[in-house]
Parts: structure tokens; C-alpha cells; sequence
């Protein structure tokens, strides 16, 4: 009976072993703190990663890596102009609440390859899968991919390189060690920025690991945004003693006499 | 060499816009204008946003005006009897404008007021300049004296009370005018990041009466107090003034104004005003062409709030 009750839990044991967890992640990035500082054009970061066997397991031939970056989240309204008695006027506005001012979806190829449409929805791979909560009317909810909105948010996004869909930024350089390229553009939101590993082997999730890189204002930069902030008068006095030494000493430098 | 701006948090180019503020200080200096109203739309054409520009910009024409000033006031042509009435209402109306300003920019129609405000404003007034100006300048080419004086010419605003004198612009004229004036040029000036000396000399010279030789000094002190006293205004209450954009504006603007001076007084008085009209016009066409031609893109992106 005992010896029973031993054979069982082995088998549970090993039935809750799925194929899934035959491999997991190791990840590292390059840099976990990105410092804006005076010349800050954007940076590129490169994120190391390997894939381990568990015990007993064995690689599979062939795998695909799907990096997705998030950055802090924001409301942000998309403006419609519409022309009205021969001017173009902002008519008609959609808010979309708490979305990634950053998002980035990096992969070994393009997502469309790698996993069957159900499972990219479900697990928000792709921009066009990313859940974008919008308020339409008294309701809050995503929309298809292509709705007008929701596509030019997207597509304005892009335009700045803060949202991108690459399926060539993951690279494998052995079959089991991959290196994927995050592009920060130079308006970059300051905020945390979760990072989500996920590993595919024929279509299906096979393991999933997570990070974080957190950007932040660095030195004079930061100082001057939380003086703006936190003490406004006294900013704005400071901007205009700036001013008149400013205009006094050009008029002394330039005395004709 | 790229630079990073705090508020406007975005990356520029440090000698592209140094050499806007010299460009633009060039002009402001040449003809005793603050100059926002060219300033201002460059900003935006670079990528920053219209509130960050408007209210950055004020503290680029107060230290223009500024420089300009003290040019002026060691020429003895500053009017300050007639600057600080002036001045009384131009408060008033730049706090009335921050306050519009902020309530415009909830609404998500700031851009449209700005845009449409600059296309009447500069069309109307530059066509008013250059018309004037040619006039004047038909006159002298046909040996006549260029600006027509008739102190026997009373308008309607002649007879108002509260008479005062203003010595060094040999003027005899109401309180009343000389305070609406000012609050309008600070009004105007808070809402479209512009110092409203383009707005504030032809009136000088067509409602007062104020002679050529004092106008532009007097303008550029009262630009100077409405613009210093906007930048405070919209850092306290917008907190979207930036500093280093504005400092990278003044050095460029105060060197630019210098020069500007000297080839301004250099220049015929209505020839000068004839440029000053063809350019005011010119960003007002331009201006109208942007409201009129169907953008490129017709949807845009508006920062609401964090999280």
C-alpha cells in the first residue's frame, strides 16, 4: 500500500513535469540602468540569454525567442483633425488609458511564424495583439487592430521608435545561447521597463522568464526637471534672473563706446 | 552636438537652435520686436510641443528685450513714463492669458487658438504695415515729408479723461488707451509665446501718435517686463518652462539683437516698416497655409497623465 502510494506520488511528480518545463531561461542584460544625461541620444541595449535543459531533459532542435519591452505607462489622447468651414480642427479624440509609451517586440522571426494566431492573442504577442485599453464612449476596452485610432497610435508611436515589431532583433548564436537588440529612442519615458522572455519550441509557450531595465534622468537633468516641478515660482525667477544677466552682459560685451 | 532638453524631453541639436536665437535676436534688435512670433513656430517645426515652446520662449524675449532695451535706454529713446503706464495693464492681461492659456490646453484646442490667432493677427496687422509703409515711402520718393504729422487730426479716443503727458514722446493723450494697449499686448502675448512688440509699435505709432525715435525703445521695455513676468507665471502654474532651451535661445538672442540694433537704426523709419510688415505677413500666410492644406498626418498624440 505504502509502496502504492510512493509510485503515485513519482508519477504525479513526473505528470506535472510537462514537455513545457523541459527547459527554462537564463537572461542578463547589458545594462539595467539607463542614465538620460545631457547627450543622451538613445541607447542600444543587448539582452544575453541562454537556454538551460532541466534535469533529464534534452534541447530541442530548434526554438523561437520572443522578447517583449514595456515601458512606463501613460494616458495618452490620439486627436483626430477633420476640416471644418476650410480648417483643420482636432474633432474627435480617443483616450488611451495606462498604455506603454514604450513597447517593444523583439523575435528570432517574424511573430507570425512562430505561433498559431489564438496563442499570440492570448499571450499579447505583436503590436497588433497588445492589449491598448482605449475609452470609447462610456466603455473601456481594446478594439480590433485595424480601428482607425487604434492603428494611427500605433503607427505615430512607431514614427518616434517608441513602438516596434522586429523579427530579426533576436539572434541565435548557438542553438541555445540568443542575443536580442533593445533600440531606446532619445525620448524615452523615465520609468521602469518590465521586460518579458518568452521561448517557443513548435508553436507552444515552452518556458517563460522576466527582467527589468529602468530608465532615469541622471545629474543637471534631473535637477532641473524636479526644480520645474516641485518648486515652480522659484524656477520661473531663476529662468528671468537668467534672462536679464543674459541681456546685461551682451550689452556690455557689444558697448560701441 | 545633440543636447537634452529637461522639460521638453526630447534631444536637439545645440547649434541649430543657438542659431535660431541668433537669427531671430537679429531681427528682434533690427526692429524692436521680442520676436516670439518667429521663434515660437521654429520651436514647433523642431518637434517640441506648442505649450512647452510658448511658454520657453518668454524667457528667450525677455532677455532680447532686455539687451535691446539697455541699447536704447543709454540712446535716450525710451519713453518710461509712457513704458510703465503701459505696463499697468500689460500684467493684467498676461495673467488673464496664462489663465486662458492653461484652460485651452485641458480642452485639446490650444494648437487651433494659437494657429488661428497667429493667421488673423499677423495678416491683418502686416497687411496694415505694408500698406502704410509703401505709402510712406511714395511719399518721400515724390519730396515729401515721410510720416504725415496732423496735430490737429483728433480721434474719437482724443476725448477721453484721464490726460497725461508724456514728455519724451511729445505726446498728450487719455490713460485709458495707453492701459487697454497693454493689457491687450500681454493677453496676446501670454497665449501665443510672443512679446507683441509687432502688435505694439504700429500701435503706438497709429493710436498715440508716439514718434518713431521712442517707439521702439519703449516697446522693448515693455516686452521685456510682460515676457520676464510670463516666464515666472508659466513656470509656476504649467511648470513647462525650459530653462536650458530658454538659455540656449537668450545667448543666441541677446548677440543677434545687438547687431539687429545697429542695422535698425541704420534704416529709414518706413522702409523699416515696410520689411517688418512683409514679414509679419509672411508667418501669417504661412501660418493660414497650415490651418487650410489638409496635414500630412491627421491624427496627432497628446500626453493626458501619468499611470
Amino acid at each position: 500500500m505504502l509502496r502504492l502510494a510512493f509510485l503515485l506520488v513519482v508519477l504525479a511528480i513526473g505528470g506535472a513535469a510537462r514537455p513545457a518545463d523541459a527547459e527554462q531561461l537564463v537572461v542578463s542584460l547589458s545594462n539595467q540602468r539607463v542614465a538620460i544625461t545631457s547627450n543622451f541620444i538613445g541607447e542600444q541595449l543587448v539582452l544575453f540569454g541562454t537556454i538551460e535543459p532541466t534535469a533529464g531533459a534534452a534541447l530541442r532542435p530548434s526554438y523561437d525567442l520572443v522578447v517583449t519591452v514595456v515601458g512606463p505607462r501613460q494616458t495618452l489622447r490620439t486627436r483626430r483633425k477633420q476640416r471644418v468651414l476650410g480648417i483643420w480642427v482636432n474633432v474627435d479624440s480617443r483616450e488611451f488609458l495606462r498604455v506603454p509609451v514604450y513597447l517593444a517586440i523583439l523575435s528570432n522571426r517574424p511573430v507570425a511564424q512562430i505561433a498559431p494566431p489564438d496563442t499570440l492573442r492570448r499571450l499579447q504577442i505583436g503590436l497588433a495583439n497588445f492589449l491598448l485599453t482605449q475609452r470609447i464612449g462610456p466603455d473601456i476596452a481594446d478594439t480590433v487592430s485595424d480601428d482607425p485610432f487604434r492603428k494611427a497610435f500605433v503607427h505615430l508611436q512607431g514614427d518616434h521608435g517608441l513602438y516596434s515589431e522586429a523579427g530579426n532583433a533576436v539572434t541565435f548564436l548557438t542553438p541555445a545561447v540568443f542575443r536580442a537588440t533593445i533600440a531606446l529612442p532619445a525620448d524615452a519615458p523615465v520609468g521602469p521597463y518590465p521586460i518579458d522572455v518568452k521561448l517557443f519550441a513548435d508553436g507552444k509557450l515552452a518556458a517563460r522568464t522576466n527582467t527589468a531595465l529602468q530608465v532615469t534622468k541622471a545629474g543637471f537633468e534631473q535637477y532641473v526637471a524636479d526644480a520645474a516641478r516641485d518648486h515652480g515660482l522659484l524656477y520661473g525667477f531663476t529662468t528671468m534672473f537668467m534672462a536679464l544677466l543674459t541681456g546685461w552682459f551682451a550689452s556690455v560685451v557689444f558697448r560701441r563706446d | 552636438m545633440q543636447i537634452y532638453l529637461p522639460i521638453a524631453d526630447l534631444s536637439v541639436n545645440v547649434f541649430l537652435v543657438l542659431g535660431m536665437g541668433l537669427a531671430v535676436g537679429y531681427m528682434s534688435g533690427m526692429f524692436g520686436i521680442g520676436g516670439g512670433f518667429l521663434m515660437t513656430p521654429l520651436l514647433i517645426f523642431i518637434g517640441i510641443s506648442p505649450a512647452v515652446a510658448v511658454a520657453s520662449v518668454t524667457g528667450h524675449i525677455a532677455a532680447s528685450s532686455f539687451s535691446g532695451a539697455i541699447n536704447y535706454w543709454n540712446r535716450r529713446a525710451i519713453d518710461l513714463a509712457l513704458a510703465l503706464m503701459l505696463l499697468a495693464g500689460g500684467i493684467v492681461g498676461t495673467a488673464t492669458g496664462v489663465w486662458l492659456f492653461t484652460t485651452l490646453r485641458a480642452l485639446d484646442q490650444l494648437d487651433l487658438i494659437i494657429g488661428l490667432s497667429y493667421v488673423t493677427l499677423l495678416t491683418v496687422v502686416g497687411a496694415i504695415m505694408i500698406n502704410e509703409s509703401v505709402r510712406a515711402i511714395a511719399r518721400a520718393h515724390h519730396g515729401m515729408p515721410a510720416t504725415v504729422r496732423r496735430p490737429g487730426s483728433h480721434t474719437w479716443f482724443h476725448g477721453l479723461p484721464f490726460k497725461l503727458r508724456f514728455k519724451r514722446s511729445k505726446i498728450y493723450v487719455s490713460a485709458i488707451p495707453v492701459l487697454a494697449i497693454g493689457f491687450v499686448i500681454g493677453f496676446v502675448g501670454a497665449i501665443m509665446g510672443i512679446g507683441g512688440g509687432f502688435l505694439l509699435v504700429p500701435m503706438l505709432i497709429y493710436f498715440l501718435r508716439v514718434p518713431t525715435a521712442t517707439v521702439i525703445g519703449t516697446s522693448m521695455v515693455l516686452t521685456f517686463v510682460t515676457m520676464a513676468s510670463a516666464t515666472v507665471m508659466h513656470a509656476a502654474t504649467n511648470h513647462l518652462v525650459d530653462a536650458l532651451l530658454a538659455l540656449i535661445l537668450m545667448v543666441g538672442g541677446v548677440v543677434g539683437a545687438q547687431f539687429g540694433a545697429r542695422t535698425g537704426q541704420k534704416m529709414r523709419g518706413e522702409r523699416l516698416r515696410l520689411l517688418l510688415g512683409i514679414l509679419v505677413f509672411a508667418v501669417g500666410l504661412r501660418f493660414a497655409y497650415e490651418l487650410g492644406v489638409k496635414p500630412e498626418d491627421l491624427y496627432s498624440i497628446r500626453h493626458v497623465g501619468d499611470g
